[in-house]
C-alpha cells in the first residue's frame, strides 16, 4: 500500500510557474542553491515521533521539530500537490501546514498517540483556510455537548492502542476499498467522480466505504 | 439520549476529508456534538487518513533550505501565537445573560445567535415556522424549522440531497421515528412525508440543496413571494 504523485515537485519548481495563489506570505525559493542538499527522510515509528511532537511542544525543540519536518513535510508536499493539483500552492501549504504543527504543538494529547492523523487534520485544515471555504466543528466545552460515556480507564494505553489496532486494521482491507479512502481523502473528488474514474457504480463507491470503516470500527469496538 | 439514525459513512468521510461545503457541514457537526458514537467513527477516519499519509512515497525529500526557509520562520513569528489550546479559552456563547443554552448544541448555536428562547421565527402559514441560517456555501439552503406536533413538514421538497436534524420533539416518516440527534438523509429517488409526532412541536435543522434559479423572469418576480 504505497504510491507516489506523478509530477515531479523540483520539475514543476524549475518552470517557475506564474500562478496565482491563495498564500503570498511565504516566500521559497524556486531554484535550489548550490549549498542546497536534500535532507534524508528518517525511518520512525509512530511512537518515536509521538514523542518528537511531544518535545516540541513541551521544550519547543527545534531540533526535535526538524525531525519532524524531515518525516512529514514530503508526505504533507505529496498530500497537497494530490489535493491541489498545483506545485507552487502545494508547497506555500506545506510550509503553513508545517509552521501550525510547530505553533499547535502544545496541544497535541501524546495520550491520543496518534501524530500521523493529528498532522493529517492539521493539513486539511490549512487547505481549507487556504481556499476561504468553511468546515463548522463542534465545541466539547459546549453544555449541551454530549460527552462519550465509555469508561475512562487507562485512557494512555487505549488511546495507544487504538491508533496500532488500525494501522494494522488498514493493513487487512482489500486494495479496492483502500483505493476507495485514498482517493476520497487524497482527491479533491465527489464519490460519483471517483465512481466514474474507477468505472465502477456509484453504490458500489459507496459500499466500499461502508466496507472499510464496518471493518475498523469492528477492530476497535472488540477491545472496549 | 440515544441516536438512532447516524451520519452515513459516505457523508461523514466527505466530512473527515474536507470535501463537504459548508452547508451540510453544519447539521453533520451538529449531530457529532449529540452522538458520541459517530464521534469515534470520525476520529477513525481521520485515523485512517493519517495511515495512509505515512504510506506516501515522495520522491523529493525535503532540502536544507526548506528547512532554513521553515526555521526562520518558527523562530522570528512572535510567541503569541503559540500559547495555549484553543480549545481551554473561554468561548463568548450566545447563551451569556440567556441562562445556560439546553437545546441549540454548536456549531449551529453560533450560526443562530442563541438558543431556542431567543430565535426571532418567521411564520411560514399553518402553523410552523422557519429561521433561514446565511452561510457562504451557495450550493445549499439552510434553515431551522418547527413543525407543529402532528402536523406534516411544509414545503416539502424531493429534488436532491436533503438532511434533518431534530433538535426537539421528533418527527415520523413511514415506520421510522426520529427524534433529538436522529439525522434523516434523504435525496431525490425517495418520496417521503416526514410528519410531527402528536404531543410536541418538533424543531429541526433542515439543509437541501439551494432552490434552482429559475431563467424566467415571471418566475424570478414571485420566487421570493412563493418563497421556491
Amino acid at each position: 500500500m504505497s504510491f507516489s504523485i506523478s509530477i515531479s515537485a523540483r520539475t514543476c519548481h524549475n518552470e517557475k510557474k506564474a500562478g496565482v495563489s491563495p498564500l503570498s506570505r511565504v516566500k521559497h525559493g524556486l531554484k535550489m542553491k548550490r549549498t542546497d542538499r536534500n535532507l534524508p527522510e528518517p525511518d520512525l515509528s509512530q511512537e518515536e515521533l509521538c514523542s518528537l511532537l511531544a518535545a516540541v511542544g513541551a521544550e519547543r525543540s527545534v531540533t526535535a521539530f526538524e525531525t519532524i519536518f524531515r518525516y512529514y513535510g514530503p508526505r504533507v508536499r505529496s498530500f497537497m500537490a494530490m489535493k491541489t493539483r498545483d506545485m507552487q500552492l502545494a508547497e506555500e501549504l506545506m510550509q503553513e501546514t508545517m509552521t501550525a504543527v510547530w505553533n499547535k504543538a502544545v496541544q497535541f494529547d501524546p495520550s491520543r498517540g496518534n501524530v500521523s492523523s493529528w498532522i493529517f487534520t492539521i493539513a486539511r485544515n490549512q487547505r481549507i483556510d487556504a481556499f476561504r471555504r468553511k468546515r463548522p466543528v463542534f465545541d466539547e466545552n459546549d453544555p449541551v455537548f454530549v460527552a462519550d460515556n465509555a469508561p475512562l480507564a487507562d485512557v494512555e494505553l487505549e488511546g495507544r492502542q487504538d491508533a496500532e489496532l488500525l494501522r494494522q486494521a488498514m493493513e487487512t482491507l482489500p486494495a479496492e476499498q483502500l483505493d476507495v479512502l485514498r482517493r476520497a481523502f487524497f482527491d479533491e473528488a465527489s464519490h460519483s467522480t471517483i465512481a466514474e474514474d474507477m468505472g465502477i457504480p456509484l453504490g458500489t463507491v459507496k459500499s466500499r466505504i461502508r466496507l472499510a470503516f464496518d471493518k475498523l470500527r469492528t477492530t476497535l469496538e472488540g477491545r472496549r | 439520549m440515544n441516536v438512532k439514525h447516524h451520519i452515513s459513512d459516505e457523508l461523514l468521510l466527505d466530512y473527515a476529508a474536507g470535501n463537504l461545503s459548508e452547508g451540510w457541514s453544519i447539521a453533520v457537526a451538529t449531530h457529532l456534538a449529540l452522538c458520541p458514537s459517530c464521534r469515534r467513527t470520525l476520529e477513525a477516519m481521520e485515523g485512517a487518513a493519517g495511515a495512509l499519509l505515512d504510506k506516501v512515497v515522495s520522491d523529493h525529500p525535503v532540502t536544507t533550505s526548506d528547512w532554513d526557509a521553515l526555521r526562520a520562520r518558527i523562530t522570528s513569528e512572535a510567541p503569541a501565537a503559540m500559547t495555549a489550546p484553543s480549545s481551554v479559552k473561554a468561548k463568548p456563547t450566545a447563551s451569556t445573560g440567556q441562562g445556560v443554552a439546553s437545546v441549540i448544541p454548536e456549531p449551529l448555536r453560533s450560526y443562530l445567535g442563541g438558543d431556542v428562547e431567543t430565535l426571532k421565527w418567521q411564520a411560514l402559514g399553518r402553523g410552523a415556522y422557519q429561521i433561514r441560517i446565511p452561510t457562504s456555501d451557495r450550493a445549499t439552503q439552510v434553515r431551522l424549522l418547527k413543525i407543529p406536533a402532528g402536523k406534516p413538514v411544509p414545503e416539502h421538497t424531493h429534488e436532491g440531497r436533503e438532511l434533518t436534524l431534530v433538535l426537539a420533539g421528533s418527527f415520523r416518516d413511514g415506520d421510522e421515528v426520529f427524534a433529538r440527534g436522529d439525522l434523516e438523509e434523504a435525496d431525490g429517488s425517495l418520496l417521503h412525508t416526514p410528519t410531527a409526532t402528536e404531543g410536541e412541536d418538533c424543531i429541526c435543522l433542515a439543509v437541501t440543496e439551494a432552490p434552482l434559479k429559475f431563467s424566467s423572469w415571471i418566475v424570478r418576480m414571485i420566487q421570493p413571494i412563493l418563497r421556491i
